[in-house]
């Protein structure tokens, strides 16, 4: 009953923080986040999971199970539960939720409570979407969590707020809507041979080859079919090039605490799907599809570095570099080895943490001098010390330094894809992506010489003066967690490994 | 007349008590009507309303408990078999008198300024008690009769405020498209007689069996056809639903676009399966399964492109109503597929489901109408703020209706294209499927305008109109409850079978 508690515990938090008169809003709403973070702390002391939820033969923690629309042919049940891929994702959201709360302080100064209601529904349907094992009920959070995001960019964005939130909304709505039909066509060719929609039944009931044809298609063809229509869906949400056009527009136009949600856990939806459907449900055909998916990360990568270093934006130029950074992620999936779909995982998590920092740091710097534009700003690092000091080190997390998450992350990735002996010529794609952090290098370093060094010069009619310490104290934890994940990547890559080590199997991969 | 002895009750009430949920109502109507004769000139706003709603709840409460206890398990024929009480009436005169309470509820507050409350109240429950009859019907005559008390009684209240040029017009409008599918209906029926002998839905299937004159027979089923699709404001018969429900009192632009059409379709339902049974008419060359199938991608697609270029929120709202018609109307269109019980129940449990939310989406109408609040979109930007509440809950309806999981308009629909593919119709399905995606683009852009945009005018909030506001947030709860909740579409499956049994 824990994960249902979780759930049910930020459901109420939302609607008491909406409820919450607007001078109390922001100290009730970071008080209440604080519930969920106790929340995945306490259930990771009882965590005890072995193996991959989907698969036969595990442990899944915090499973519960109960009978809700018994529908012919499929029925429909509340199945939740946890696995060393869930879990690490779960703890993410918990903790970059109150951080991202606090960081709304100083930028949201309107419709206070409804803001951080929505904030709250939002985190809801992330532990909903990462611990749901009912597909039914998995896309019921996975669709609740469009609806507060839609909200938080077209009403407290920038500008050009409206056009950046109808294009998110429409963008993954479509997404959706093909990702629904491909594995309703998956749950046809499957016919009597399931009989709900339970994630890990549908799974091994297609590892058992128990997938037909439909309506005149062969299995084979049908199972293509299926995984080009759910890969589509959440290349969006990662987002994969070409599909990627949405993310930029709607980063720019969020405001800071939605931008480290939205990069932090939202990104994190579509690996994180793509892990379970397509890598774990339809492992086969990724396999037979490796060259295409990774040459669609490795492109990734390279293509989002090269936009990053073409904007003026600080906030674009981190929002550019999100499409690198899940480009890797791809990579190391696609690899079906344990470093490459452990060190994607545990990337997931890094780059959480990371690109919400950075975000973060941008924000802080706005807040003090209203502008983004490299152009506008240099030498700021005398006058806002702290900030710029942390801004460098993120910067230094996100180019892959030893000692912080990001560097264990993607050397797991690189060692993972290397080794690959599903992917051909794997070295050649791994030697390309890595190129990758050359470029990322160079656009972060040549942003910070810029804005943050030299004399002092300021573009705007703002005073800049030291950003308030509530400002401050979130970059602190996130950095103190980007290092102690660095030096300790045990801390969750155990886990991650128990529940990656089957899918590895499945290939017969090492 | 001759009360035929049904079949043993489970609760054994004598036969006629079995009606009780609909006698209530009659009774509940005339008392209003009572009340209001006595001192014409004052009216007592919250007393008519108690009034109503008392009546209605207490059809509602019976209904309930009726359903639960198992009356009419087996159908309970009464008054020589004209009526018929089986879990199917009860489970429509459910939706019904909820849509009706939701409404007296909301009209509360709508009516404050306005003269003749009484007779707007009487009529109202007087409506509501020809769609629970409606339900009951089990002669065609019956049927005729009900959709003829309840339409009356609706033309009435579309004219309701008759000072308001917009509202007389739309009454006039409704009244002369009305009449004219009142007498195709009712000519229709009385070709059925001719060619089977019978009124009464089993033996008009009896006759059927052995009639010769196949021609006649046809021509009548199809003028049932189009009596059908007026009352459901099914393509092509769908003219005046704009029309009435923009120059309605929004209130009753709920009823009629959510109680009347579920009572429409329960008609449908009841006729086609019992009088028209679909193997007898298909081997006289009749399909009237055909029929549906045009009607109901015509109208899945004609309401929802319609609906998309709309430029007034209730305008908006009639043609999304008409797109709605266009997906229940599957329930009939995918018969004979052997998956009969499912998609007859699924059609069921998205009119039962769209009661709430759609009939919530117009009593937000209604609010805006009470605050002096425009028409169009533009209007509507920005209400968010002056009522937050009530935009959550209008959010959660639009939503909902757009089959986005967060109400229980996406597992309705979910379960309804679902059946259709299990009986072989899988095209029927992609058109709802299509349509569906279209109408979140339209839907999203009234969300929009309430929750994003700047407001452009301020609006008076000085008085609260908490009856209303109860009747919204009532709708938003049961709209979002019925999606952990929906577990209920077995009873409509249960009830579907028994049509079929």
């Amino acid at each position: 009953m824990l994960i249902e508690t979780l759930i049910a515990v930020t459901f109420v938090a939302a609607l008491v923080v909406f409820l919450t008169p607007e001078a109390y809003a922001p100290q009730v709403a970071f008080a209440l986040s604080l519930l969920p973070l106790a929340g995945s702390l306490f259930m990771w002391t009882g965590f005890d999971a072995s193996g991959n939820a989907l698969l036969e033969g595990s442990t899944v923690a915090f499973e519960s199970q109960a009978q809700w629309i018994a529908l012919d042919p499929y029925a429909i049940n509340w199945y939740v539960g946890l696995d060393g891929v869930s879990f690490p994702l779960l703890v993410l959201t918990t903790v970059l939720v109150p951080l991202a709360i606090m960081s709304a302080w100083t930028p949201i100064t309107e419709r206070i409570s409804q803001f951080y209601g929505l904030v709250l529904f939002m985190e809801a349907s992330l532990i909903g979407v990462f611990t749901a094992l009912d597909f039914f009920v998995w896309f019921v959070f996975w669709e609740a969590v469009l609806i507060p995001m839609y909200l938080l960019i077209g009403v407290w964005g920038g500008p050009r707020r409206k056009y950046a939130a109808i294009k998110f909304f429409v963008y993954t709505n479509v997404a959706s809507l093909v990702m629904f039909i491909g594995f309703i066509a998956l749950l046809f060719g499957l016919g009597d041979s399931v009989t709900s929609f339970g994630m890990p039944e549908i799974t091994q009931a297609i590892h058992a080859g128990e997938l037909g044809g439909f309506a005149g298609l062969s299995g084979d063809t049908l199972a293509l079919a299926a995984f080009i229509a759910i890969f589509f869906g959440f290349a969006v949400k990662v987002p994969i090039f070409p599909v990627h056009t949405w993310l930029p527009d709607a980063h720019v136009e969020a405001p800071t605490p939605v931008s480290v949600l939205l990069a932090g856990v939202l990104l994190k939806m579509g690996t994180y799907a793509l892990l379970r459907f397509n890598f774990t449900m339809l492992y086969d055909v990724a396999a037979t599809l490796a060259v295409p998916i990774a040459a669609l990360g490795v492109f990734s990568v390279i293509y989002g570095a090269m936009l990053a270093l073409a904007q003026q934006d600080l906030k674009r130029i981190v929002a550019y570099s999100s499409i690198s950074s899940m480009g890797y992620v791809i990579l190391g999936l696609v690899a079906f080895t344990v470093y490459g779909i452990g060190g994607a995982t545990f990337q997931m998590v890094a780059h959480g943490l990371i690109s919400g920092l950075m975000f973060m740091a941008v924000g802080v710097i706005y807040n003090a001098t209203h502008t983004r534009m490299v152009g506008d700003i240099s030498g700021i690092a005398d006058r806002m010390p702290i900030t710029v000091g942390i801004l460098i080190a993120a910067a230094f997390g996100y180019m892959g330094l030893p000692l912080m998450a990001g560097f264990a992350g993607e050397f797991m990735i690189f060692l993972g894809a290397f080794q690959s002996t599903v992917l051909p010529s794997a070295p050649i794609f791994t030697a390309i992506a890595m190129f990758g952090i050359v470029i990322v290098a160079g656009y972060l370093l040549f942003a910070m010489q810029r804005t943050l060094f030299g004399e002092f010069r300021l573009e705007t009619d703002y005073e800049v003066t030291r950003a308030p310490l509530h400002d401050i104290v979130p970059l602190f934890v996130l950095i103190g967690l980007i290092i102690l994940l660095g030096v300790d990547p045990d801390i969750f890559f155990t886990m991650i490994q128990d529940a990656v080590d089957p899918i590895v199997e499945l290939g017969g991969g090492a | 007349m001759v009360t035929q002895m049904a079949q043993p009750l489970v609760t054994q009430p004598s036969t006629w008590i079995a009606l009780a949920p609909v006698v209530i109502l009659a009774m509940a109507s005339f008392v209003l009507f009572l009340a209001d004769s006595i001192d014409p000139g004052e009216t007592n706003n919250g007393l008519l309303a108690g009034l109503s709603l008392v009546g209605i709840l207490g059809a509602l409460g019976v209904a309930v408990w009726y359903f639960f206890a198992g009356v009419g398990g087996e159908g309970v024929s009464l008054l020589g078999d004209q009526v018929v009480v089986d879990g199917m009436s009860l489970f429509f005169t459910f939706v019904v008198t909820s849509v009706a309470a939701l409404v007296v509820l909301g009209s509360y507050d709508y009516l404050h300024d306005q003269p003749h409350k009484g007779e707007f109240y009487s009529l109202i429950v007087l409506a509501t008690t020809g769609m629970a009859l409606m339900a009951n019907a089990n002669s065609l005559v019956v049927a005729f009769i009900a959709i003829e008390l309840s339409s009356l009684s609706s033309f009435a209240l579309v004219a309701f405020l008759k000072h308001n040029r917009g509202s007389v017009e739309a009454g006039l409008k409704y009244f002369l498209i009305g009449a004219l599918s009142s007498a195709i209906l009712v000519y229709g029926i009385s070709l059925v007689y001719a060619t089977t002998g019978s009124l009464q839905l089993d033996a008009v299937a009896a006759g059927v069996a052995e009639t010769d004159n196949v021609g006649v027979l046809g021509v009548g089923v199809l003028m049932v056809v189009g009596g059908v699709a007026y009352k459901t404001a099914s393509v092509p018969f769908h003219f005046w639903a704009p029309e009435a429900y923009e120059g309605a009192p929004a209130p009753v632009s709920a009823f009629l676009s959510s109680a009347s059409k579920a009572a429409g379709f329960v008609v449908a339902f009841r006729v086609f399966v019992e009088a028209f049974p679909l193997d007898v008419l298909t081997g006289l060359g009749i399909d009237w399964v055909l029929i549906f199938q045009v009607l109901a991608v015509v109208t899945m697609l004609v309401g929802n492109f319609a609906a998309a270029m709309q430029e007034n929120v209730k305008r908006m709202l009639a043609y999304s109503s008409v797109g709605h018609a266009g997906y229940v109307l599957i329930g009939l269109a995918a018969l004979g597929g052997g998956n009969d019980v499912a998609v007859m129940g699924a059609a069921m449990m998205h009119l039962l489901v769209y009661g709430f939310m759609n009939t919530g989406a117009f009593l937000f109408v209604a609010l805006a109408e009470y605050r002096g609040v425009g028409r169009t979109f533009e209007d509507y930007n920005g209400m968010w703020r002056q009522a937050p509440i009530a935009s959550a809950a209008m959010t959660v309806f639009l939503f909902s209706l757009a089959g986005l999981p967060i109400g229980g308009g996406f597992l309705s629909k979910y379960v309804l294209f679902t059946a259709a593919i299990g009986a072989g119709y899988w095209w029927l399905a992609a058109v709802g499927a299509l349509a569906s995606a279209l109408s979140l683009f339209y839907y999203s852009r009234l969300a929009k305008a309430i929750l994003i945009e700047d407001p452009i005018h301020e609006f008076d909030v000085s008085r609260q109109p908490m009856g209303l506001y109860a009747a919204i947030m009532i709708a938003a709860i049961m709209t979002i409850a019925l999606l952990p909740a929906f577990p209920v579409v077995d009873l409509a499956q249960a009830a579907a079978a028994a049509l079929f049994a």
